[in-house]
């Protein structure tokens, strides 16, 4: 298991779940976790369940993706609140945690990595 | 501003949000997700019932439970951004003698430094911002509580799901603005009372 994971933070559950889906499939070694709405049902983001995420994962090193605004101001939060290294990257969530997770199964390192995501970086 | 009194204006506060649900959610609908409503009032029942179970008997205490629930609880933006202003509050209340004024400022400055919006954005800011004015003044009134919400109409969003829909946020009070002026108004009738 590689020291580096990813944490994928979407407001609305299928959105999580499918992503995570898609993106296991090119990086079945990397640690991956999801969180999806505030509920399987209600839509939204929670600073608790964000902060539970990045604790479940097994990588000190996170790279962390979101979809809109206010996931990024809980995952903020939650940043400040852990004691892991995370990186939180303005970039369209599909596109952007399918570059990190494959590339971190093949091996490349996180500043090449962050290299490839720069350009793809979006106003969120 | 002594615990008896952030107790009450909490129960106040909370009681506005209760029955202001709906038209918080009305706000939020034409350029938001409509949801203020029912977060704010989530996350003002969790602080009541915390009130009622954990009974804090120093406002550092009260300060440190709005915090955590409203943080956790109210969900959305508005989350992280009451619960940043609330830890901002408490952080400056642990000063000796530091006026009520700096210690609302120091809320209004954890919701800049969290949700990065700038004046006349369009947020709550713009309620806050002119709330600490007038407080430093001693000038603070239920009017210039109102004026600060209604001044948040005209305005285009710059930040958050408002900036969305551009254009079409103009015309509309900011939702976040209105609960904060929920807010002052509860803090200005615990203080009368």
């Amino acid at each position: 298991m590689a020291d580096t994971g990813i944490i994928i933070i979407s407001h609305v559950y299928e959105i999580a779940e499918g992503i995570n889906r898609l993106i296991q499939e090119v990086a079945g070694d990397v640690s991956i976790k999801v969180v999806g709405g505030l509920s399987k049902s209600e839509i939204g983001t929670s600073f608790d369940s964000i902060l539970e995420a990045i604790n479940e994962n097994q990588a000190d090193n996170l790279l962390a993706f979101y979809d809109l605004g206010s996931a990024k101001m809980n995952l903020e939060m939650a940043k400040e609140m852990s004691d892991k290294s995370i990186t939180i990257y303005d970039v369209p969530l599909v596109e952007g945690s399918y570059i990190a997770a494959a590339l971190l199964q093949a091996g490349v390192s996180k500043d090449d990595i962050e290299q490839q995501l720069k350009e793809i970086q979006i106003a969120k | 501003m002594n615990v008896e009194t952030g107790i009450r204006w909490m129960e106040l506060f909370n009681e506005k949000v209760q029955a202001e649900k709906d038209y918080l959610t009305q706000l939020d609908t034409p350029i938001g997700d409509s949801d203020h409503g029912n977060n704010m009032s989530r996350g003002m029942t969790h602080v009541i019932e915390a009130i009622e179970t954990q009974k804090p008997d120093s406002l550092e205490e009260l300060l440190k439970l709005i915090t955590t629930n409203l943080l956790s609880k109210v969900g959305g933006a508005s989350g992280p951004l009451y619960g940043s202003a609330f830890m901002g509050m408490l952080k400056a209340q642990k000063e000796d003698n530091i006026p009520w004024s700096a210690v609302i400022k120091s809320g209004l400055e954890s919701i800049q430094k969290r949700g990065k919006a700038e004046a006349f954005d369009k947020t709550m800011i713009d309620v806050w911002i002119p709330v600490v004015e007038a407080l430093e003044n001693n000038q603070l009134t239920d009017a210039v509580i109102d004026q600060a919400v209604e001044s948040t109409k005209p305005l285009k969003a710059k930040k958050g799901r408002a900036s969305y829909v551009g254009e079409r946020s103009i015309g509309h009070i900011d939702p976040g603005a209105y609960s904060s002026g929920l807010l002052f108004h509860a803090m200005l009738e615990a203080e009368a009372e």
